[in-house]
Order: C-alpha cells, then structure tokens, then sequence
C-alpha cells in the first residue's frame, strides 16, 4: 500500500455534550426528543436585548471533565462571542471561549497493539449547541429546531499526536470512557452526544514540517471515523505519490458511498472576528472551587484497570475490556460482594454476558442482570447447587427477569442431583437400554462413555451432577 | 490605524452587507473618523494596569440547574418570518 512512505499526523475535535437539565445560558429544559421548538426562549432564540446567565452545573461538569483528561484549570476564564451567519444559530454568533478557556495542556494514554502511548491535549472549552437543520422543498428551504441550541458542550481539541486511524479510535473510545466515568455526559456518538471532526495530514517518514491537511466532518461513528481517516490516507497518498498538492479543505465523509467528497463553497476562510462577549462577566476560578471538583472526580478507567490487574488478578486484557465501560466495571465489583471468585466473575462478563449483549446489539442498561444475581449464581456454582450447564440458564433468565438466581432455581425445579442413589438408578436404566454402546466401551472404545453420559444427563433433564454421573457409569460399566 | 476600503469591503460581506461605492467611500471615512477619536484614549498611560473586558467589577454571575418555563409556541414563532410544522422555515443554505 502507498500509505508505508508517509507518516500519518492526525488531530481530533471532540464536542461532548454536558448533560445538565437546562441550557447553558438559559432556563429552557435540554430534555432530547422534544416536539421542535418547545425548549425556547427570548434566550436562546436570540431576541434583542436578552441577557443570558450562565449555568453553574454546565461550568462544574467542563472543570470535572477537564481535569479528568489531567488539563490545568486556569484561574480566570471567560467567554467570547465567535461570529458566522447560518440558520442554525439565531444569534448569528456562538458563544464560546476563545484565549481562556476551561482547560489547557493535557493528556489521556491510549493502548494500540499492546503499546501505551500519551495522546496531548491542547484544550478544553466550554461552549453553546447550534439547532437541527431539515431540508425541505427539494432542498430549497430547511426547517428550524433551536430545542438544541444553547445545550452545554465541550470542545475536546487533541495535539497532532495520533498516527493512525486505529490510534483515533482508541483515543475516542478512552475519552468516552473518561466521561462516563465522570457522569457528565451519556457520550454517544449516534445520537450525536458525542461528535468528532479529524484534522489529518501526510508527510514523508523523517520530515518535520506537517503536510498540507484536510477537515474532515459529519463521521457519525467511531467506525465512520476509522473509515473516514482510512480513505482520506489513502487519497492524500495517492496525490502525494503523483507528485501532486494536497488542497487545505474542509472534507465531508459520506457513510453510503464511502468516500470524502470536499465541501465547496467553504474555500472562504474563516474569519469569526471572535471579540470578549460583553453580556458574561470572567469566571474566577479559585482553588477551593477547584478541590470541590476535583473531590467529586471518580476512579478513572486506567486506575481501575491496573486495580484489577493487580488486587484482582485479572489478566490486562480482561481487565482493559471491563473497565472500558463504567457500567461492566461496577456490575463487576457489585458482584464481588457475593462472592469472592474475581476470575469467575470476569469469565462470565467476557463470554456469556458480552456475547449476549454483542449478539443481539444490546447496551448493559438493556438487561436486568445485577451484580448480585452475577455473584450468588458463581457462588451456587461453587457449591455445587448447579451445574455449569444448568449456570447458562439460569444466567439467560437473569438477564432477561433479573430475579435472583435462587429463585430462578426454585421456580424452575433446577437444583442439581447429587444424590448417589438418585443418578444410580438413571445410570443403571441407560446401561440396561444401551447395550451396543456398553460393548463398545468393554470392548475397549472408551469414547463409548460419552454417549452413555450423554443419556444419562437427557434423562435426569441436565440436572444430573456430571462428576458424579461419571463416576457411576464407570463403576457400573466395570462392575 | 486607518481603514480602507478593502476592509469595509471584507467587514460587509461577512456582514452580508451589500454596498454600493458611494456607501463604500462614506463608511470607510466615517469608520476612520470614530477610529480616530478613539485613538485619543492612547495618549493615557495604561503601564501599570491590567487589561480588561469588562467596565464592571463582577465575576462569576451565575444561575443554578433549574428548569424554567419556556415560551408557548404561538410566541416562540411571532417573530418567524415563515413557519411550517412547529419549525422556522428558511432559505436552504447550500454547502
């Protein structure tokens, strides 16, 4: 492929929508799915001669973020009006923070290939949502919903350090995790919670200077977004190969087809004259405010992942999958309360659960399965209550019911048979009926044995104790 | 500083300004002119105070999380120059 000779120079942008119940500068609800228009006000529509007051939980939840990505939180902050006209914005400008924003100079590691590596990020800053644009007529006329406008977002912009589009995703899959773990954001890329535009440029191994880039905008998944750094690599090299010129542009991925296609009639340059907004008064940041933050900042996935490595002996790849979801990570721990068997307990998570969930395209807040279910269920396991067999189903219904694997049990008549007598009488039934395979084992066909388990596990209803089954068998078959 | 006229003319089209050159030539010399007068304020000496973006001496005004009503529908689109199905309706922007 073209791309070896080129080394690939990648930055992303990530808005992260906060979820605070009302908009950043005014009262109006941020609940999504509203009928259009419904969440407005002289506010956030833009009327003359509004005010708008900025919302104390927006600017907690960007410090919380921001300091989670290990940013340095300045002690003065403000707000700067960015000017462009569109239909989307009824003010004609957005509100944003342009010199000072919320937080500089971080940084979040990412593992691809095994590999660890520190991924800058420049800033953090606080700004406003645009509304939702229809077109109608032919797309002669669009229609406007400002429900949207004024939701608090944070803009995420990373240093140029990400080489490739796997490097992209692992670093957009890290970010969401980080905020979900901090509880400021549901981060989802689909409903657009979540939105990224990539910066991406080539240049010969061994040349310093950056190559010429192209935006790339509307990739609308963490798969659009490899797809899309995929081709456009792949499109930058072949020119470069030609000996041609990359054009600086905006770029737009089209999912369907495939490809970036540019976005003409954007060639203008931009000049968003941003200016202080004369309406919001600087943010004071002293340092009490900041360890209030900092205080309320939960255990992040990196720390809980070396936790597991470490006080759990969980291997780093069990470990990195579970803690890449706040949600596995506490259904994991919640089950340690009920039984001590960390290993048991990731096994089910990994298999059962994950493949669950993967089949049937399914979020963890979709089944009803509790950490305690999880952990009594490895414990009866343990005990020999159940047979892993009989585990499965009792796992399916817990998924499903969420009642307590006890009950399931009870309800549905599936303790396991340990009783010696009980499987004795079974096992001398299926020796009795199945006397080809009895002469296959004595003639020396051990595998013969199987098939006798077999039947003795369908006559007993899985319920028999297969050690025990075994056992038997071999006794009888020798006796 | 002074203004000419290819910076009006770039302010306007940002603007969505349509001038003609008579307007062109009257508002490069009136912007010139406010210019002028602001640029009395440099002959105070501001060495030793700090910059700032506000006249006024407050920080953090600030609201808490609370949902407020918004406006009813007949009020929101009032102002609408065209409206169709609870929405604004526009020209479409094309890109």
């Amino acid at each position: 492929m073209s791309t070896s000779k080129y080394e690939t120079v990648i930055g992303l942008e990530v808005h992260v929508e906060l979820h605070t119940k009302t908009k950043i500068f005014c009262g109006c609800s941020t609940e999504f799915g509203a009928p259009p228009n419904t969440h407005t006000c002289p506010v956030c529509l833009g009327h003359p001669g509004v005010l708008p007051v900025l919302n104390r939980q927006a600017v907690d939840y960007a410090m919380k973020a921001a300091m989670a990505l290990n940013c340095e939180i300045g002690d003065v902050s403000k707000f700067d009006r960015k000017n462009y006209f569109y239909p989307d914005s009824p003010k004609a400008y957005q509100i944003s923070q342009y010199d000072q924003p919320i937080g500089l100079n971080g940084y979040i590691d990412i593992e691809v290939d095994g590999k660890t590596k520190r991924i800058g990020i420049t800033r953090l800053h606080l700004e406003e949502d645009a509304g939702k644009l229809t077109h109608v007529d032919g797309g002669y006329a669009s229609l406007v919903d400002f429900n949207r406008v004024g939701t608090p977002l944070v803009e995420i912009v990373s240093e140029p350090d990400i080489s490739s589009p796997e490097e992209a995703r692992a670093y957009l899959e890290k970010l969401r995790a980080i905020m979900l773990y901090c509880e400021v954001s549901d981060v989802k890329m689909e409903e657009g919670s979540m939105r990224c535009d990539a910066n991406i440029s080539l240049r010969p191994h061994g040349q310093k200077e950056f190559g010429t880039r192209a935006e790339l905008k509307n990739m609308n998944s963490f798969r659009g977004v490899v797809r899309g750094l995929e081709y456009e690599q792949l499109r930058q090299a072949e020119i470069l190969d030609e000996g041609g010129e990359v054009v600086q542009e905006t770029r737009r991925w089209d999912e369907t087809q495939g490809k970036t296609f540019s976005m003409r009639g954007k060639e203008e340059a931009h000049d968003y004259r941003y200016f202080p907004d004369p309406d919001l008064v600087t943010l004071h940041i002293d340092q009490a405010w900041k360890d209030r933050i900092r205080v309320s900042i939960p255990e992040l996935p990196d720390a809980r992942k070396a936790r597991y490595t470490s006080e759990y002996g969980l291997p780093e790849y069990d470990a990195g999958v579970i803690t890449s979801s706040k949600a596995l990570a506490d259904l994991f721990e919640s089950s340690l309360a009920y039984t001590k068997d960390a290993k048991a307990v990731s096994n089910w998570i990994m298999g059962d659960l994950l493949g669950y969930l993967n089949s049937n395209s399914l979020e963890l807040s979709d089944v009803k399965l509790t950490g305690q279910g999880l952990g009594e269920m490895i414990g009866l396991l343990e005990k020999g209550t159940i047979s892993s067999k009989i585990a499965k189903t009792v796992f399916k219904e817990m998924l499903q019911s969420g009642k307590l694997p006890q009950q399931i049990v009870e309800e549905q008549g599936l303790v396991q048979i340990s009783d010696e007598g009980a499987i004795l009488a079974i096992v001398q039934e299926v020796v009795a009926n199945n006397p080809a395979s009895v002469e296959d084992y004595k003639a020396g066909k051990e595998k013969a044995i199987g098939f006798l388990v077999g039947q003795v596990m369908k006559q007993s209803k899985g319920k028999a104790n297969p050690g025990l089954v075994n056992k038997l068998l071999v006794e009888v078959l020798k006796g | 500083m002074s203004i000419q006229t290819k910076d009006v003319e770039h302010v306007a089209k940002l603007a969505r300004l349509h001038l003609t050159d008579e307007e062109r030539d009257m508002f490069t010399e009136q912007l010139n002119a406010i210019l002028q007068y602001a640029e009395k304020l440099n002959e105070l000496n501001t060495d030793d105070i700090a910059p700032t973006t506000h006249v006024l001496h407050l920080s953090n005004v600030m609201r808490e999380d609370e949902v407020k009503d918004s406006l009813p529908p007949e009020k929101v689109f009032r102002n609408a120059p065209d409206e169709e199905d609870g929405q604004f309706k526009v020209p479409a922007v094309l890109e």
